[in-house]
């Protein structure tokens, strides 16, 4: 029989088109039987040059643009470069816009978090979670469209405050799909509180230790299960997060099972954000119109995204276009912690690994432009409408979920 | 410790830097360092004052030369933005990986998107260009306009290897 060490190490390129990967980057992996000995990430895949874009449109042009870098997270994005320019050219804006534009963010890292839940579950073979979580994600995705016009980049923030004011009704119907999410939440911090298998697949996965999350300045979630309780809100507070009410969820775990508490924990936070956001809104303008041309400044802006600290720099020459804008998402500080979560790990656990650290990957389109092939008919189709068609051909093939909803009806 | 303490810290320890540190708002403060002395100062601030972490490296093309911003920040609450200028011809600075390890892949963006020389730099994949981007053409200079006629057809990313196995893409 073969001693183990007898065999040279296997190498193994994963990506940058793999199953197990949600977005193109490539890693590069040495395995000793099961175990990884060493591994090497290649990024700039998915590099768009939008940074030199910004350079050469409006700052107006570049919000559009900037909010397009995350299919997710976009919100995050445009506020934390609209705080940079609002700050260069001394715009104070209204507490109403900022109250809308906490509420957007908290609502966006609801979604987010909620997603996440879904793919953690998926990459360790447990789909019923992603089925669950994704079905309840559609009631905050639906509330995002009715207050802002779209499911992702929502386009609500502008330079000197928000392009949209929220209504009496609105706020009650928030409040409504807060409640159900919440009963929904709940569910889930028992079931990752008491599933067995759900603890024992992701127990001391992925360890990252307290101080190799600082030495390699992991940021958001990451860092906060690893002990290291720093949140942009509570730190460096910006919007109206300085005048709310909530806790910094951190544990000591430093594994996958620890960044699922951290983040189940932080849904809870939010939502309790999104209630006093409503009952708190002050009256008044939500917009304070503002030159096209910035003066001369620099600012360095930062935001806590659903993935960590989001920082943007902008440099201003007194023109309309800005003379850089520099963007570090949160993902590019942690990709540098997942080659130390792999270290000496099994193979098997490199898709919940990487999938932990919630590296952004992009949502899909609510409205669809279709040309229909014979009339040359243009028909738009709404989400609804894809929706009932989906229930339609599930029928067809004999799968019929009428029942099951108007159970699950019931229950909320 | 306030913003003042430490623009006075920096101030009583570097002359140099006397009306050199702005503090712009609460928790953000600017220092302009002066090339030779950079280093002492970034490891003053790393060691000395605590700002242990670096939270990214901007770099920019100020046409006459070129400025490297290092965003460092204490316990994620004050950020302290030292920035030191290149001459245009020959710009050059200092890896900080030793210091600051999360520091690689900006460092990496500066040699890409500038063609600022990174020295002591380990060596690794380039980041974030594809290995057949043609030499000498940097997309963050304030002088390109494209690579229009001059790249037919890249084929992106050749492969992935072991750092130690490959040559440092300058």
């Amino acid at each position: 029989m073969h001693d183990l060490h007898d065999f040279e190490d296997v190498k193994i390129p994963i990506g940058p088109q793999h199953p197990a990967l949600k977005e193109p980057e490539s890693f590069l992996i040495s395995l000793r039987g099961e175990k990884i000995t060493a591994s090497s990430v290649r990024l700039g895949y998915n590099h768009r040059g939008i940074e030199k874009a910004c350079e050469e449109r409006t700052y107006t042009q570049g919000l559009y643009l900037i909010e397009r870098i995350c299919g997710i997270c976009s919100h995050s994005h445009s506020t934390c470069f609209v705080q940079a320019v609002e700050e260069i050219a001394g715009i104070e804006v209204t507490a109403r816009a900022k109250y809308l534009r906490t509420l957007i963010g908290e609502l966006e890292r609801i979604h987010s978090h909620l997603l996440w839940l879904g793919v953690a579950g998926h990459e360790i073979g447990f789909d019923t979670l992603l089925m669950y979580t994704w079905r309840d994600r559609e009631v905050v995705m639906d509330l995002l469209a009715a207050l802002t016009g779209n499911r992702v980049n929502y386009g609500i923030n502008t330079v000197g405050g928000v392009r949209r004011d929220i209504s009496h009704k609105q706020k009650e119907e928030v409040l409504k799909a807060i409640d159900i999410l919440e009963e929904r939440t709940k569910y889930y911090i028992d079931l990752a509180k008491g599933e067995t298998t759900l603890i024992k697949r992701l127990q001391g996965v992925g360890v990252l230790s307290h101080e190799d999350a600082e030495k390699l300045d992991a940021v958001g979630p990451t860092a906060r299960a690893s002990g290291i309780e720093r949140d942009v809100r509570k730190d460096d507070p910006y919007a109206a997060y300085g005048e709310l009410d909530f806790k910094v969820i951190s544990v000591n775990s430093c594994d996958v099972y620890g960044r699922t508490l951290v983040r189940l924990g932080e849904l809870m936070e939010s939502f309790s954000l999104v209630r006093q956001i409503i009952h708190k809104i002050p009256d008044g303008p939500i917009l304070i119109k503002s030159s096209r041309k910035i003066p001369v400044g620099e600012a360095v802006s930062r935001y806590e995204a659903p993935r960590g600290e989001d920082l943007h720099y902008v440099r201003a020459n007194g023109t309309e276009k800005p003379d850089r804008v520099k963007v570090r998402a949160p993902t590019l500080a942690n990709i540098q912690s997942v080659s130390k979560m792999l270290e000496d790990r099994y193979l098997a656990d490199m898709p919940i690994v990487i999938a932990a650290i919630d590296p952004c990957f992009s949502c899909t389109d609510r409205l669809i432009a279709v040309r229909d092939a014979k009339n040359k008919e243009k028909n738009t189709v709404v989400w609804e409408t894809i929706r009932l068609k989906g229930i339609e051909w599930y029928k067809n093939k004999g799968i019929d979920f009428t029942s099951l909803n108007e159970k699950l009806t019931k229950l909320f | 410790m306030s913003e003042e303490k430490i623009k006075q810290e920096l101030e009583d320890n570097f002359s140099y830097l006397k009306d050199a540190v702005t503090i712009k708002r609460k928790g953000r403060i600017f220092a302009q360092v002066p090339l030779d002395k950079f280093n002492a100062v970034f490891i003053y601030a790393v060691k000395q004052m605590r700002f242990l972490a670096l939270s990214a490296i901007t770099g920019l093309d100020r046409g006459d030369g070129f400025e490297v911003i290092y965003h460092l920040n204490r316990e994620g609450r004050v950020l302290l933005n030292l920035s030191v200028r290149l001459n245009k011809e020959n710009p050059e600075v200092n890896s900080v990986t030793a210091y600051c390890p999360s520091a690689d892949i900006y460092e990496r963006e500066l040699m890409d998107l500038f063609g600022i020389k990174v020295n002591g730099l380990a060596a690794g994949h380039r980041y974030p260009l594809t290995d057949d981007w043609p030499k000498g053409e940097y997309p963050l200079r304030k002088d390109w306009k494209g690579t229009s006629g001059k790249t037919p057809g890249l084929k992106g990313v050749a492969g992935v290897s072991f750092p130690d196995k490959e040559a440092q893409n300058a």
